[in-house]
């Protein structure tokens, strides 16, 4: 069963409305959305039970679960649950930059932002000011675009865009300037958004002065990285290793996806953040050593699945953005490795 | 502002209105929509104010995690918009500081 504190499955997959990346082995060239509809479909006709509204509240050692279910009636109730194998995918929540102002009505993650136009049909502003050129900040503000907003700039502290050239192509394209070496200053307004001042950064990421621009805008949508939500995998101490690459701290896991705690698995960007689609491998590499370890499948099919699984991730963790994850995740196999000699003998 | 044609999700076609009242006013949301979405095509974006300093807040997460958006909702205070549906008949206030409950 899938236990979700949301009201309705997928996650953050339907708000994704570009097409992914990658080779057709991967998933490339399908919109999140149609990704996600898929995955639900799947799920659907292998009887998953989906318990949505309801969150997990405790996790206790013999794998019990404690769930805060809402029923129909609007009223709660707490049921446990007794698992046989336990995966968390909590996933991540937005970082947050501080700066004067930055509490102002009309501030908000682009994710938020990306949640209300995509999911929610609305527009939270007219005029926008992105903050990070990440492939959030530059997807997002693309999305802003064909919602039909106006993007004034995205704004970046480093020397150069952060994420894929394409996606910072087609915004540029559009007529959206970046601004490299630059940084927000401050979001003006009395009771919201009203205007927003950046500056050029020097080598040593401080704020040059003479260099201000004043934006007028309404809206002022921040995409500076993602960090993993642990809290489930903490609480029934999940040993973590703290590795700035993939957002921070993240619970170890081995080449199952298996945590420090046996039978609990993780998946996504609770063990690091990613993207999507290595999200969707991990899980699949989840259900397969489960699968496994339950004996629904013979050791040798789940060794070849297990291997296709891998051979995937590998390639999605290749190349110039690819390859400090990968360095990264090694990083996690070997901390796990290291403190399975040394804690749970 | 409502996006009620999309180049990609194309038309929108949620038809069924409801009515809900914020800080004494009726407005219109669609059947079933969050209402922070509601607040946002009806041009709101101050949900509450801050306990010491009182400061406007408005929506930040989006996706229930950081309770910036909370309001007070049929009476109950600390009501999380983003994630919370809208019902014909709601009647929604601005959160001052922690909340009375009514």
């Amino acid at each position: 069963m899938v236990v979700d504190e949301n009201l309705r499955v997928g996650g953050q997959l339907f708000k994704q409305i570009h097409k992914f990346f990658g080779s057709s082995a991967h998933q490339a060239g399908i919109r999140g959305i149609d990704i996600a509809s898929k995955l639900l479909e799947e799920a659907r006709e292998c009887g998953v039970e989906v318990w949505l509204n309801s969150v997990v509240v405790g996790l206790f050692k013999e794998k019990k679960v404690a769930i805060k279910k809402k029923l129909s009636d609007d009223s709660e109730k707490l049921e446990i649950i007794q698992a046989k194998k336990i995966v968390i995918a909590t996933g991540a929540s937005e970082d947050a930059v501080r700066f004067k102002g930055w509490t102002l009505p009309g501030v908000m993650g682009a994710g938020a932002a990306q949640t209300m136009i995509n999911v929610n049909r609305v527009l939270p502003g007219k005029r926008i000011l992105m903050i990070g050129s990440g492939n959030v900040g530059l997807i997002v503000t693309y999305q802003l675009l064909q919602a039909g907003a106006e993007v004034v700039g995205v704004v970046e502290a480093a020397p150069q865009i952060g994420g894929y050239g394409v996606h910072a192509a087609k915004i540029r394209r559009a007529g959206v300037p970046i601004y490299t070496s630059h940084t927000i200053l401050e979001a003006r307004g009395d009771k919201g958004v009203e205007g927003a001042i950046i500056c050029e950064v020097n080598d040593k990421w401080q704020p040059i002065k003479g260099t201000e621009k004043v934006f007028k805008v309404d809206t002022i949508t921040i995409a500076a990285g993602l960090k993993p939500l642990i809290e489930i995998g903490m609480m029934h101490d999940c040993k973590c290793s703290f590795v700035p690459q993939l957002g921070g701290w993240v619970p170890l896991h081995d080449e199952n996806m298996e945590s420090s705690n046996s039978g609990i698995y993780l998946a996504g960007d609770t063990t690091g953040v990613e993207e999507a689609s290595t999200a969707l491998e991990e899980g699949r590499l989840a259900g397969t050593a489960i699968a496994e370890a339950l004996k629904y499948v013979s050791l040798e099919e789940a060794r070849k699945l297990k291997n296709e699984i891998w051979q995937r991730l590998n390639e999605l963790r290749m190349g110039p953005f690819g390859k400090a994850r990968m360095l990264a995740k090694n990083e996690i196999l070997v901390g796990y490795k290291k403190r399975s000699k040394s804690l749970f003998k | 502002m409502r996006i009620d044609n999309h180049i990609i999700l194309g038309k929108d076609e949620r038809k069924e209105m409801v009515e809900i009242k914020v800080d004494g006013k009726t407005i219109q949301a669609k059947k079933g929509e969050m209402i922070s979405a509601a607040l946002i095509a009806n041009e709101i974006r101050i949900n509450r104010y801050t306990v010491k300093k009182k400061e406007a807040r408005g929506i930040f997460c989006g996706i229930g995690q950081c309770t910036d958006c909370v309001m007070l909702v049929n009476g109950k205070p600390n009501v999380r918009t983003c994630v919370t549906p809208v019902e014909d008949g709601m009647i929604i206030n601005t959160q001052y500081g922690l909340g009375r409950k009514e």
